[in-house]
């Protein structure tokens, strides 16, 4: 069966699947978002507790889903792993350091000698919310805006800036997206806690802070979307894999693929949607709204980055050494093999889902939290 | 084909991913073999309904849960610290080693974290068959994880089912199923989960008899050191065997490792096992110092022979067979490989070459004869050594290599003791008084991590200089940064694991001080 699809619609079909990846991971960065806020939401110790509990029944999944989307861009992409991570070092290192901190706060906060306080955990919880969401917004912002380095023949990377990486945040266009996504996942986070969480003073200090976090994120969202529409892009000559600069490049990606263009705005009215839902309608459902639409607008934007012969991962010092998911990707025959492995991945949503539903009946309130069973 | 390397950056990149997966190997262990004992605590409180197997399976639940939750962290950097610091690595085999780790994220950690959440919220929600297998896939979803990293691990130990693709520069897959049903990589896995096991059933065992020497939860203690003997005494029997078992495959695909397990220089008919013996340095090779001697050895003869190759008078290669080639047997010698490795970079150059010159005619032609079966098998096989200049090179640091091993075993018999004893006291029901053996269970602890990190060890330094064997040398495999930023990494990695494990051990002590929380009787739904 596999035998029968050509390469280059496997290329597109694994490009397809690091997206959806990719999308989810964002949507799911709702827990480094919710980190950010303990304070700000959670007033008192056990507001808190709840919060945390809250977010400490899903963070295995975002942990889980961006240990997956590292493994699956490896073995579909190895150049981009071999490119990226060797070589923006301290970017990749920064946001690693602050996951390990997140891995173990929720559950060593709550337990009896812990070490360093209960509070040190929930200042590691929010130094991920914070560096884990902007990090990782402003290093996929470098999928449109490029980075500096060259490959040789032997596809060996060297890095152009003694910054490895963290000269992204220089890049007003890069920080524009990963400000976007810290706001988001503050977005989300907050229409979560409407969603998962019975406690009055909560829900009425999430309904300010929606107003407060929705503006920013609109703002430098469309910031992002504008500035990328009047971009020049990397393309690259399908035949030759020659790489060219082209003007307006995404804009005309747009044009090129209807679909996209309708998916990512259907995803952001979703989005916007969700939050008119959980700001003036019924509190608690907006999540739902909001969520597909992240997923559906992140995918479109990677699939915006890497399809129509787009290099998904310019070098703005060496053109040619740009990446592209031709010239980056595994062989054949891997990318076969790992597609039949992915047929396994409805599966995994299916039992993921069931098993959410069975555990999820009820909001978390404060009795549950004094009940005494297994808590962070 | 590579550039020129840089020492201090290969071994601080080298003592990083040591440090790192040594501490991520603290903690794997006793997630792959408690959670089995869990689920099994488990099923017979389903099937009995007696409170007490509740209270157990939720105690040892406690401490996995603390376990594990660092075993998490300290992984993930692991996973990214191939493309980090070994990014040349990455690209040369990616197509073959990404495969292992994206099928681990799908079906393994997925399945694991989702039952872990049912596993710890659900026993108020769940029925409790569905709460019951949940547990058993936990353990699964775990050992599962072990399958597909042991499997790119032994890839790199043994290449199989790949070709080199001079256009890409890199190998390539060719069989999946070469790759996964490799001996090696089968040996690998079942040697390691069953040294989980082991370790996972010492520290029930010790932590149990703690509290009888404390005479506090008598009942529950008795019945976990029931479970974890048993348990440990069955995976000590498989432990043993997949020992020996990887033994033989490292003779057959890297002598060079046995060789320095058992410090052998020169090899002969009929080998004997050390039992005992010291490292020292040998004076026969006055401008080789990674050559050495084993003085005080106590030898059980023609054991090592039959260990490798279940012939008490077969041949075992020493370093200097394998190095000067031994034509009696066959054995090439590192020289020739070399030679033939110079062979294939320079082909590769002069093919990397025409292409980039626009000399198609040229490229197409040496890449016919590049892609032969015949250049592959005879050429591309030993890349790796077209990077080696100097012989001495190619051997391992022996001392570690010697001990780490040694220890191992013994230890693995000493750990076979324990179980036994502990059935055999349980049975005379005299086991509560036999305080010096409980003291001795405890003790084992953390005689059990030893032995696991010592097994890593012998896999790892043994086959160095090779980060994949004969195609490609550690120094080559780094990444393009400089040496002062992985010093930095390193001593961040150190501060934070360390000040990590710390937390651990004390949230980990306290709770086993707290002790279980007593079930009700028919206190679930
Ligand atoms: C509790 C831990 C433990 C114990 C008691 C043993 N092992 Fe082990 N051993 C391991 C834990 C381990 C390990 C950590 O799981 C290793 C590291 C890499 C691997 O494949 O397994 C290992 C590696 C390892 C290797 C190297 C494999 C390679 O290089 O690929 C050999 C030859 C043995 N073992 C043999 C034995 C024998 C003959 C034992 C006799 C009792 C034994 N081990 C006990
Ligand atoms: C050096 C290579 C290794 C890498 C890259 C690696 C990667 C990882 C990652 C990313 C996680 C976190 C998964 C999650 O999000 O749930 C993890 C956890 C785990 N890994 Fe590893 N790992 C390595 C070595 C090993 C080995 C050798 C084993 C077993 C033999 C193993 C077994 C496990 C298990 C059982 C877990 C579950 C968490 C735990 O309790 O520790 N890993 N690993
Ligand atoms: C979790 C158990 C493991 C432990 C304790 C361990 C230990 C070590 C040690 C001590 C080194 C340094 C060796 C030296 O420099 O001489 C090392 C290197 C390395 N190991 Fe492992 N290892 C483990 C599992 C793995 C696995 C499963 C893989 C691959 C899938 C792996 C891949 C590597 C690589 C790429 C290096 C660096 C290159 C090199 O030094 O050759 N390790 N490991």
């Amino acid at each position: 069966m596999i035998a029968a699809i050509s390469y280059p619609l496997l290329q597109e079909y694994w490009w397809a699947i690091i997206s959806l990846l990719g999308a989810l991971l964002v949507f799911l960065m709702f827990v480094q978002g919710g980190q950010s806020l303990l304070y700000t939401v959670g007033k008192s110790k056990m507001q808190r507790t709840m919060l945390v509990n809250s977010l400490g029944r899903k963070w295995e999944f975002t942990f889980t889903t961006l240990v997956t989307f590292g493994g699956a861009f490896f073995a579909s992409f190895p150049l981009f792993y071999a490119t990226s991570f060797g070589g923006a070092y301290w970017v990749w290192m920064a946001i690693l350091f602050s996951f390990i901190l997140q891995a173990v706060s929720y559950e060593f906060r709550s337990k009896p000698a812990n070490f360093l306080g209960s509070k040190t955990y929930e200042v590691f919880l929010f130094i991920n919310g914070l560096m884990g969401t902007i990090l990782i917004g402003t290093a996929v912002g470098t999928f449109f805006n490029g980075a500096q380095f060259s490959l040789n023949d032997y596809n060996q990377v060297t890095w152009q800036t003694g910054a490895r990486g963290l000269e992204a945040v220089l890049n007003i266009h890069n920080v524009a997206l990963g400000l976007t996504v810290f706001f988001l996942a503050r977005v989300l986070a907050l229409q979560y806690f409407n969603n998962s969480i019975d406690n009055k003073e909560i829900s009425l200090r999430v309904r300010l802070q929606l107003w407060v976090n929705s503006i920013p994120f609109l703002v430098f969202f469309l910031y992002f979307v504008i500035a990328l529409l009047l971009k020049d892009g990397f393309a690259y000559d399908p035949d030759t894999l020659e790489v060219s600069m082209e003007r307006y490049k995404y804009w005309h990606n747009f044009i090129e693929m209807p679909l996209l263009l309708i998916g990512f705005l259907a995803g952001v009215v979703l989005v916007i949607w969700g939050i008119f839902s959980d700001m003036f309608f019924k509190p608690g459902k907006g999540i739902w709204f909001s969520g597909a639409g992240t997923i559906i607008t992140v995918f479109c934007l990677f699939l915006l980055a890497g399809y129509n012969n787009t290099c998904y991962y310019p070098s703005v010092y060496d053109m040619q050494s740009s990446l592209n998911i031709r010239n980056s990707s595994s062989s054949e025959f891997t990318l076969g093999v790992m597609s039949i492995v992915s047929l396994l991945v409805p599966f995994v949503v299916a039992y993921i889902w069931f098993a959410w539903k069975a555990i999820n009946t009820k909001k978390i309130d404060e009795n549950e939290m004094n009940e005494g069973g297994h808590k962070y | 084909m590579f550039e020129s390397i840089d020492l201090s950056l290969v071994n601080w990149s080298r003592a990083q991913f040591a440090l790192t997966a040594m501490y991520h190997w603290l903690f794997v262990p006793l997630t792959l073999g408690t959670t089995f004992m869990i689920a099994m605590m488990e099923t017979i409180w389903v099937r009995t309904g007696k409170p007490e197997w509740k209270t157990m399976t939720k105690f040892w639940m406690t401490l996995f849960g603390i376990n594990f939750a660092i075993g998490v962290s300290t992984g993930i950097i692991l996973e990214f610290e191939f493309g980090t610091n070994w990014s040349n690595y990455s690209w040369f085999v990616g197509d073959i080693f990404g495969a292992p780790l994206a099928i681990e994220g799908i079906m393994a950690f997925f399945l694991e974290s989702t039952f872990i959440a049912v596993m710890f919220f659900g026993w108020n929600k769940v029925g409790k068959k569905f709460h019951l297998l949940s547990s058993w896939l936990v353990a699964i979803g775990a050992n599962l994880s072990a399958l597909w990293i042991l499997v790119a691990n032994a890839w790199m130990q043994h290449p199989v089912g790949t070709v080199f693709n001079p256009e890409t520069a890199r190998n390539e897959m060719t069989s999946f199923w070469e790759v996964l049903f490799s001996p090696v990589a089968i040996n690998k896995f079942l040697h390691t989960i069953t040294s989980g096991f082991v370790l996972s059933a010492i520290f029930v065992i010790g932590i149990s008899g703690w509290f009888l020497l404390k005479k506090r939860h008598i009942v529950m203690a008795r019945k976990s050191i029931l479970v974890a003997a048993i348990f440990g005494l069955l995976s000590s029997a498989a432990l043993i065997i997949t020992g020996d078992g990887s033994a033989k495959q490292v003779a057959r695909v890297q002598p060079m490792k046995l060789a320095a397990m058992e410090g052998l220089n020169d090899g002969i008919e009929g080998a004997g096992l050390i039992l005992f013996g010291i490292v020292t340095n040998n004076e026969d090779y006055p401008d080789n110092d990674r050559m050495k001697k084993i003085a005080m050895r106590v030898e059980v003869p023609k054991a090592l022979s039959f260990l490798s190759y279940a012939d008490f008078n077969a041949f075992v290669p020493g370093i200097n067979d394998l190095i000067d080639g031994n034509e009696k047997y066959g054995i090439m010698s590192a020289h020739e490989k070399i030679k033939r490795g110079k062979v294939a970079v320079e082909k590769l150059t002069i093919f990397k070459d025409a292409r980039k010159n626009g000399d198609t005619q040229k490229a197409e032609e040496l890449k016919e004869l590049l892609i032969s079966d015949d250049f592959q098998e005879n050429y591309f096989k030993y890349l790796g050594y077209g990077h080696v200049n100097d012989t001495s090179f190619l051997i391992p640091n022996i001392a570690i290599t010697f001990y780490s091993f040694h220890i191992m075993v013994m230890l693995g018999f000493w750990f076979v003791v324990v179980f036994v004893l502990a059935l055999w006291y349980l049975h005379k029901g005299t086991l509560h008084k036999q305080r010096w053996f409980l003291w001795l269970s405890l003790l084992s602890i953390p005689l059990a991590y030893l032995a696991s990190e010592l097994g890593w060890l012998v896999a790892e330094f043994g086959r160095q200089p090779w980060v994949i064997q004969d195609l490609m040398p550690t120094t080559t495999a780094v990444s393009n940064i400089n040496a002062s930023s992985v010093k930095i990494t390193f001593t961040l990695f150190a501060i934070i694991f360390t000040t990590l494990l710390i937390a651990e051990i004390k949230i980990m002590v306290r709770q086993i001080k707290i002790g279980p929380k007593h079930e009700e009787k028919g206190g679930q739904k």
